[in-house]
């Protein structure tokens, strides 16, 4: 049954279109700077974007800054909503639980190619935007940062200003990767969760970015301090802290957690509510 | 093959079936006729543990559904309220992926497997179009040759005929005969009375989500005890056999006597040309509007809603 979603996700042409889309905002946003050489202020515009005209192997840190606030959830959220609700919608569920495929089958073979599709999604990015970073930018090893160390093998500079070396930034890349996948896995729970319950594909897909926009909000939201810690959207940017040295763990531990719970429970009741549902679609 | 007792599904107020006792015997082609919006679907989607029963209990092929109903479907084949299909794949790759999922046929003989159950529903000879371009005979050709794919047992088919031509109909309809004559009991599930009438011997009429009727489809349609006759002497006629005549119309007489041999000899010897004579049947289409009510797609005004 997971080969069966992995082809549907492979055959369909949305997949890929979505995959360019994501992969070509960094480009466009990688030549604008390098033409004009005008990146943003340190602190102004996506995180990090700033440091990327001293080195590009640090783009792929600035480009998943740029997809991740808009792009990267509608994308995992649209494909997400779609899984169950897509079938439901097409008229295809009731077929596939007919054949059969246990609920909970179909379920698990769902949230496989989901979390294929958001890995590739977050990895497409970044090799992308590494290549863009290095044939735009270069790799220079040499970063001229303030109190920075400038020594052959140091490649960019973290945010604290020190300089890295090329594997490190890879490693803190990797890092970077693994976290912002596991937020949007948080985001796919929602989404799939709310997909077992509509028909809508569509609705789907808006409910798990209604839930996004609500807790931007309430991030932001002094009188809302007291919830602040259990948003889905309040670590999200944690992933920045990969790139500071020392690296600062305390966010990206606790971002961890709370999408791991996020995931866990929307799950779960999505499985409940999927298992003993009345398939009427 | 299938057996349910008292099957009932409520949805919140709504009793949409209520108490339903079926009895589908192996080698059935039984027809499940009512009007629209009777509850036919839902019992369809209760067989197949698609939809979980208020209460009442549901055995398929020997074993409750929908606890074990897992290990029953592989033998069953379903078309459910119209085929459905990836739009954006060719009917082949739509078989494929139907075939692959859950337990899924093997692969080494999918292709030819599915070359062979296009040819029985004729589309053998289909192109790669995607089945968004297919019109809706093909679709509905397509969801049945899904329905075939793995040679079931129990065929339970939810109005397969929708949006087929009087050919296709026909087409369908041979196949599901030679279907059954090799062994496959068909469930077939219609508010048309002729589809039910010409592929059926054993029918349950439902109304308001009730089994109102069940039996043989010759029972069904029992002898009234009257003869047809057609002639062009009527007045002569109508001497001859005075007293019997419940209806006379020009050239065509309603006789209250079933025996059509007799009668013949008697209406020749009298000299009454003859061109037509048989025994009245009761018509299916009689049996069903004498036992069901107005399909719930028609909504009157109840006394005393109107002031």
């Amino acid at each position: 049954m997971i080969r069966v979603e992995l082809v549907k996700l492979v055959r369909r042409p949305r997949s890929w279109v979505s995959l360019v889309l994501l992969c070509g905002l960094p480009v466009l946003v990688a030549v604008f700077v390098a033409v004009t050489h005008l990146a943003p202020p340190p602190g102004q515009g996506p995180a990090l974007l700033s440091a990327v005209l001293s080195s590009g192997s640090l783009y792929p840190a600035a480009a998943l800054a740029i997809v991740l606030p808009i792009f990267l959830p509608v994308a995992v959220a649209v494909v997400a909503g779609d899984s169950i609700a897509g079938e439901a919608g097409s008229g295809t569920l009731r077929y596939l639980l007919a054949r059969p495929v246990g609920r909970t089958r179909l379920l698990g073979a769902k949230l496989i190619a989901l979390i294929v599709y958001t890995l590739s999604a977050v990895i497409l990015v970044a090799v992308t935007a590494y290549l863009t970073g290095i044939a735009l930018f270069g790799a220079q090893p040499v970063a001229a940062t303030p109190g920075g160390l400038t020594t052959s093998n140091i490649a960019a500079t973290s945010l604290s200003g020190s300089g890295l070396s090329p594997a490190a930034i890879a490693l803190r890349t990797i890092g970077a990767v693994a976290f912002i996948a596991v937020s949007m896995l948080g985001v796919g729970a929602i989404a799939l969760f709310l997909s077992t319950i509509t028909d809508s594909a569509l609705g789907a897909a808006l409910g798990a970015l209604a839930a996004l926009i609500t807790s931007e909000v309430l991030v932001t939201l002094n009188a809302a301090s007291a919830v602040d810690p259990y948003l889905p959207t309040r670590y999200w940017l944690a992933w920045i802290d990969f790139f500071r040295d020392p690296i600062v763990w305390r966010n990206i531990e606790r971002g961890f957690a709370v999408q791991g719970v996020y995931v866990v429970v929307f799950l779960a009741a999505s499985w409940a509510h999927f298992a003993t549902k009345d398939i009427t679609s | 093959m299938i057996v349910t007792r008292g099957l009932t599904k409520r949805y919140g107020h709504l009793l949409v079936v209520d108490q339903i006792d079926l009895d589908v015997r192996e080698g059935d082609r039984y027809g499940f006729l009512g009007p629209n919006g009777s509850g036919k679907t839902t019992v369809v989607r209760m067989l197949l543990g698609l939809v979980y029963a208020t209460s009442g209990e549901i055995t398929v092929l020997g074993q409750p559904v929908p606890k074990r109903v897992g290990e029953v479907l592989p033998s069953i084949g379903s078309l459910v309220e119209g085929p459905s299909a990836y739009g954006h794949l060719s009917g082949r790759a739509n078989l494929a992926l139907i075939d692959a999922a859950g337990k899924s046929g093997s692969r080494r003989t999918r292709r030819s497997r599915i070359a062979a159950t296009l040819d029985r529903v004729g589309l053998g000879g289909i192109d790669n179009r995607p089945v968004k371009r297919y019109s809706l005979g093909m679709r509905q050709r397509l969801g049945l040759a899904a329905a075939l794919l793995r040679t079931p047992k129990l065929l339970i088919l939810d109005e397969p005929t929708n949006g087929l031509d009087p050919q296709g109909i026909r087409e369908i309809r041979d196949l599901l005969i030679e279907l059954n004559a090799a062994g496959t009991t068909v469930f077939l599930s219609s508010h048309q009375l002729s589809e039910v009438e010409q592929l059926c011997t054993r029918v349950g009429i439902v109304d308001q989500g009730r089994l109102v009727r069940q039996d043989d489809l010759e029972t069904l349609r029992a002898l009234t005890g009257r003869s047809i006759v057609r002639t062009p002497d009527t007045d002569r006629a109508r001497e001859v056999l005075d007293g019997q005549i419940e209806l006379a119309q020009a050239g065509r007489l309603v006789v209250a006597d079933p025996d059509t041999a007799a009668l013949n000899s008697r209406l020749v010897g009298h000299g009454v040309r003859v061109t037509e004579i048989a025994a009245e049947r009761r018509s299916l289409e009689d049996v069903v509007l004498s036992v069901t009510g107005s399909g719930s797609d028609r909504v009157d005004v109840v006394d005393g809603d109107q002031r």
